[in-house]
């Protein structure tokens, strides 16, 4: 039991014990809602407890349990949680969003409520798990343990198309799982272990082999991210998925590509990653400038906010690898900030559709008339999407822009400047694309009947939206707690790749 | 004694401000909401006071730490405000005149909110009223590039709430999207100029470690010039943006869809003076880099001639003021573009005082003809009928007017205050400011000063041509007969600023240099040099002026418009004056230009290649059905046990792609989920007892 009650494996596993109350339940309970409601705020109070043991000024795992799992043919898996600054911030995210996810299905999900909860404090298990698994091999087994719930959460409660989205989404991110699998097994068959700090410790994999390891790893996250062009399965499941499960799959399931890169890409491979920093800030700027044209033009607001995904996760990557203190803890900030933004116009989008039950923004205009409330709110959050200073978003952005313009994505023959400057064009763009949404939904006068007699958000939505509101400002005015506790592990972090000459590609 | 300590006031208060009208400000009704926002701007304007006398004996910057903000690594940004003779000049402005604006605005948003027809909307005007003072203070008093970049994108944003205001009209009063529009256009415009402060701000960090002012400004020297000249330029875009000058001016005048107040305080008198203060409180950059310079002050100079030109062919009394704006702006950015830092500064200064009086001014004409046109009795709510597009009575159109002098004679003597002000007539403030100018553009460079001046020429005469059409000749609409003179809450402020425009002269009087010698502490002797009065300047400026009205008068004074008529320019500039009516068709060729060009290609990027191509062929047709053909392949030809299962799973999954599992429908899926949970169950357990 003592392993059990470890803080982070209470913190991973305490909503197993919410699934285990939820299979006694009958299938269409209400009850079913509030047991798995009061589940996840007790996980996310777990998450806090954890936050008050985290030393933040130590840059190393901490909070570790590490144990002898599975001992055959020389291979030596253990099972091995811990937590730092690299991570610690999305746990809290993924413990915070879930909640109020849950607490969105109220009225959105009607059908076969029990089975929607019990798959969704499953999915809540596997995304902690992966924040937290600091061993190859476990975190594989919760990497992927994370598509099953999300494929059926799609699949059963999505849209019309809910299949062909559901089994994209899991052929796709499959595919590139297979090809970390097979790095995996390389280096813990040739180094001996699949624990991430031995790992890092034993080092000593010869460049090339390096690059190759670089790619398999990259590959499973960049679909994940999705970095363009791997972005195709976005659109599908973010349009055919549920509100809840749109909250979550751009919330938090998103990031664990982004994470991905930082903890596995970054840490094991540093070489590589000076080297291929040039490519994946290339690919960063094209996803950020591709994802905001294309959101340009959508008539589904779902559609739209699915595509600004992919714009906004382009920073984080350009973050990442600019591969110094500003990008990556920026990059870091940004997730958390996606996962804010984004959860809550997932949320917003959610409401109007279980009043008008389409999203196509021709039905609308106007509504800041009948809605005022929901209007208000929704621009606030608009804007701290597109990176308005004072509020969240733009915290994120400038940093990460910020350590870009002279950090090591800028290697190589790109030149020093060139992917700020054009990144940074794409905080005009999304100002464009964000506020023509924003124009045809609210502004100007009411001119579908259908929508005069809107009521406005109910408290059980504002109860919804207001912690988010809370972190967009409290990020954008104070962000300073939030960089306490990622800088450390930055720092040590970047130390690491500051004695390494950036060679060309061979 | 100094109140240094005070200085986040000024954010505060107007902060609070909001907040209780937010909170409680329907509760208040429209007296209590007004006077909750005037306490909170004209608190701010009394910390501003307070932190002008503490300076007046303390001279030097204070820099007043709030907190922290961003701390990463070498990036080291607090909250933290700067008190000096130039923050602290420009806080004066902006709590001064916005206050005045709060009072005015308070009695004209009474009747505009019933013009519109949604008398709840006064509360939200307040809110977004204080809230650009908030965020106005920030953009001046930040001690670093990016606290003012903050208060930059904030007053951005303000301006889009507020030129929205009426978000579900046009600017005639019907029902539509243009008012949504011009709030669009224009903070995607700023937008753009903001994308130039933003790199400005990335190569500040990366080669001087610091976004503070001091600390930027002492690193600059050691700086290749070359890279100097880069961050000046990325600058200018900023400034180009902000205070609507070449080629990003575009959304100034469409602006004036905002409710007038909002004209006169946020498109006049401060938030389009943003760029001229950046440029002011870069000095040392600018200084380092004269390539910068000459480029700032020919934009600028460029600017005043060329808005100028269209502001003689408009009929709309506020598109008039607006260009008048964008031309006056021009003015202060060739200015400091030259150096001359205390010149621009002074017509800033200045210009805030008349032209927030020509706008409230306006104002005050627009609602007597609104108000002759349909009275309104009181606070009570009258039905207000919406009128079509196009066929709306527009209280805006000078054709309209005529005669008002006689009506409305207080609205008319400020307005011709303002007017002679801002065409530069002695002893009236504008004329000293400009005159600054001039004389310096005459010393430093011959080209901006010939520009200034032919844009002078205009200025004075397309406001004789204004004021001639509206307060003189012979009413040409019954509502120009009728009109109602505003009620005294709104005359005051107009009072009050009219004495500014008159006496304003007197802050850097010729031989006194009182702003000078202030904004030398802040400057430095080296860019706050005493200009002498320059009688040759003066003369030719006043001659021309003065030339330029009585070409207005001849035109429009000698022989008043008649109802309907023609305008005489019309006649005499031909199809010169049709290009001056339609903007020089600058809105039509950025649409074609990239307006247009941006959404084919948007629509073109998202529906042929991601979608139709991407999407759907590669994916759906290349690569699912190109695997599910391998698939069988294998299945069929090749029929060995191994492959044979494989590659019908395989080929199942891929069949799945285009229909549905028929699985999901059953009650499998709970099996599913009992597998993962004891799946998981049993990991845990083999943990627990067997490790």
């Amino acid at each position: 039991m003592d392993f059990l009650l470890q803080p982070l494996n209470l913190v991973i596993f305490f909503p197993l014990l919410g699934v285990l109350a939820l299979l006694f339940l009958k299938e269409r309970e209400s009850l079913a809602r509030w047991v798995s409601l009061i589940t996840a705020l007790i996980t996310f109070g777990i998450s806090l407890w954890v936050l008050g043991l985290f030393d933040a000024a130590n840059p190393d795992l901490q909070l570790t349990v590490v144990r002898d799992w599975i001992q055959v043919a020389g291979w030596n898996i253990r099972y091995a949680v811990g937590v730092d600054g690299l991570s610690i911030l999305l746990v809290l995210l993924t413990t915070f969003l879930t909640p109020i996810a849950i607490l969105s299905t109220w009225r959105a999900v009607e059908d076969r409520v029990r089975d929607f909860q019990l798959f969704f404090l499953l999915l809540e298990v596997g995304m902690l798990g992966v924040f937290l698994a600091q061993e190859l091999f476990l975190f594989y087994i919760f990497w992927e343990f994370t598509l099953v719930p999300m494929y059926f959460l799609i699949g059963i409660w999505g849209g019309p198309k809910r299949m062909y989205a559901a089994i994209k989404f899991f052929l796709y991110t499959m595919a590139g799982s297979i090809l970390m699998l097979l790095a995996i097994l390389w280096l813990g068959i040739n180094q001996g272990s699949f624990y991430l700090p031995d790992l890092i410790a034993i080092g000593g994999i010869p460049a090339d082999i390096q690059y190759w390891l670089f790619i398999a790893f990259a590959a499973a996250f960049a679909i994940k991210v999705p970095m363009w062009p791997l972005h195709s399965w976005l659109p599908d499941a973010h349009v055919q998925a549920p509100t809840a499960g749109s909250v979550i799959l751009a919330g938090v399931l998103l990031k664990m590509g982004t994470y991905g890169f930082l903890r596995f890409n970054l840490q094991l491979f540093p070489q590589t990653s000076v080297q291929l920093a040039p490519v994946m800030g290339v690919l960063a700027v094209i996803g950020i400038i591709y994802g905001a044209i294309v959101s340009y033009p959508q008539s589904d607001v779902k559609k739209l906010v699915a595509y600004s995904s992919i714009s906004h996760l382009g920073f984080v990557v350009l973050g990442l690898f600019a591969l110094n203190q500003q990008g990556i803890s920026g990059a870091i900030l940004q997730m958390v900030n996606h996962g804010i933004s984004t959860g809550a116009l997932f949320l917003i989008v959610g409401f109007i559709y279980e009043r008008r039950h389409t999203r196509e923004m021709d039905e609308f205009g106007g509504l800041w008339k009948v809605m005022p409330v929901y209007a208000v709110l929704t621009l606030i959050v608009a804007l701290s999407s597109m990176g308005l200073p004072g509020l969240n978003g733009f915290v994120g952005e400038f940093t990460i822009l910020l350590g870009a313009w002279g950090g090591g994505v800028a290697n190589g023959p790109y030149g020093s400047y060139l992917f700020a400057g054009l990144a940074a064009v794409g905080v005009i763009l999304a100002a464009v694309y964000m506020l023509f949404m924003f124009q045809k939904l609210f502004l100007g006068p009411v001119t579908n009947k259908k929508n005069e007699g809107l009521k406005d958000l109910s408290a059980r939505e504002l109860a919804i939206l207001i912690p988010l509101l809370v972190l967009i400002f409290w990020i954008g005015l104070y962000p300073q707690p939030f960089f306490a506790l990622i800088g450390p592990a930055v720092a040590k972090l970047t130390a690491s790749f500051s004695g390494i000459a950036y060679l060309p590609i061979p | 004694m100094n109140y240094f300590d005070l200085v986040p006031w000024i954010v505060f208060l107007p902060v609070l401000g909001l907040l209780l009208n937010i909170l409680i400000g329907k509760r208040l009704g429209e007296r209590g909401s007004s006077l909750v926002a005037f306490l909170a701007s004209g608190g701010a304007f009394v910390v501003s006071v307070l932190q002008w006398l503490s300076l007046s004996a303390h001279p030097e910057a204070h820099i007043v730490k709030f907190a922290e903000w961003i701390n990463i690594g070498a990036l080291q940004v607090p909250w933290a405000f700067r008190v000096d003779t130039l923050s602290v000049t420009m806080m004066l402005v902006v709590s001064g005149v916005g206050t005045l604006i709060h009072i005015y605005a308070a009695g004209y948003m009474h009747y505009d909110v019933r013009y519109k027809g949604d008398p709840a909307a006064y509360q939200r005007f307040f809110i977004y009223l204080n809230l650009f003072i908030a965020a106005m203070m920030i953009l001046v008093s930040g001690d670093s590039y990016l606290m003012l970049f903050v208060g930059w994108e904030g007053v951005g944003l303000c301006s889009f709430l507020l030129i929205g205001f009426w978000f579900n009209k046009n600017p005639d009063g019907s029902s539509g999207m243009e008012n949504s529009n011009a709030a669009k256009k224009a903070f995607i415009a700023n937008r753009v100029g903001d994308l130039g402060l933003l790199l400005a701000m990335f190569a500040i960090f990366t080669l001087m470690g610091s976004l503070s002012f001091d600390t930027v400004f002492a690193r600059a020297e050691f700086i290749n010039p070359s890279y100097i000249l880069a961050i000046t330029l990325f600058m200018l875009i900023g400034v180009a943006g902000k205070s609507a000058q070449l080629p990003l001016y575009v959304w100034l005048p469409d602006a004036m869809a905002g409710p007038t107040p909002v004209s006169a305080l946020i498109h006049a008198a401060t938030m389009v003076t943003a760029g001229v203060y950046l440029v002011a409180r870069s000095a040392p950059l600018y200084s380092l880099a004269p390539a910068a310079q000459t480029t700032v002050a020919v934009v600028g100079a460029l600017t005043a001639l060329f808005a100028a030109t269209i502001a003689v062919g408009q009929n709309d009394i506020k598109k008039v003021l607006a260009y008048s704006t964008i031309s006056q702006l021009g003015f202060m950015v060739a200015a400091v573009g030259l150096g001359a830092f205390v010149a621009g500064m002074f017509h800033l200064v200045t210009h805030a005082f008349f032209k927030a009086l020509l706008f409230l001014g306006s104002g005050s004409v627009i609602l007597a003809l609104e108000r002759a046109h349909h009275p309104i009795d009181g606070d009570h709510e009258q039905h207000h009928e919406e009128p079509k597009k196009g066929h709306a009575f527009d209280p805006q159109d000078m054709r309209i007017m005529g005669g008002l002098r006689k009506v409305i004679p207080t609205t008319y003597r400020v307005y011709l205050i303002g007017a002679l002000a801002l065409a530069g007539l002695p002893p009236l403030a504008g004329f000293f400011s400009k005159d600054e100018i001039l004389t310096d553009a005459l010393h430093a460079n011959p080209l901006v000063y010939a520009l200034l001046t032919a844009a002078a020429f205009l200025t004075a005469f397309y406001m004789g041509r204004q004021v001639l059409l509206v307060f003189f000749g012979e009413p040409r609409s019954h509502a120009a007969e009728e009109a109602v003179e505003s009620p005294p809450i709104m005359t005051w402020p107009l009072i009050v600023l009219a004495g500014l425009s008159i006496l304003g002269g007197l802050i850097n009087f010729p031989g006194l240099h009182g702003l000078t010698n202030w904004l030398e502490h802040t400057l430095g002797h080296e860019f706050a040099h005493a200009t002498e009065f320059n009688l040759t300047v003066a003369l030719t400026s006043t001659l021309l002026a003065l030339l330029a009205i009585y070409l207005a008068w001849t035109l429009y004074g000698r022989e008043p418009l008649k109802a309907k008529a023609a305008d005489p320019l019309a006649k005499r500039l031909g199809s010169l004056f049709t290009a001056l009516q339609n903007k020089w068709w600058v809105d039509e060729f950025y649409g074609w230009l990239i307006i247009r060009p941006y959404q084919r290609f948007a629509a073109f990027l998202a529906d042929v290649v991601d979608w139709r191509f991407w999407h759907d062929w590669v994916h759906d047709s290349l690569i699912a059905r190109g695997f599910r053909g391998l698939a069988v392949f294998l299945a069929n030809p090749v029929d060995l046990g191994v492959i044979d299962g494989l590659a019908n799973g395989l080929a199942t999954g891929a069949r799945g792609l285009a229909s549905s599992l028929s699985i999901l429908q059953t009650g499998y899926v709970r099996n599913y989920a009992l597998m993962v949970f004891f799946g998981v169950v049993s990991m845990l357990a083999y943990l627990i007892f067997f490790s």
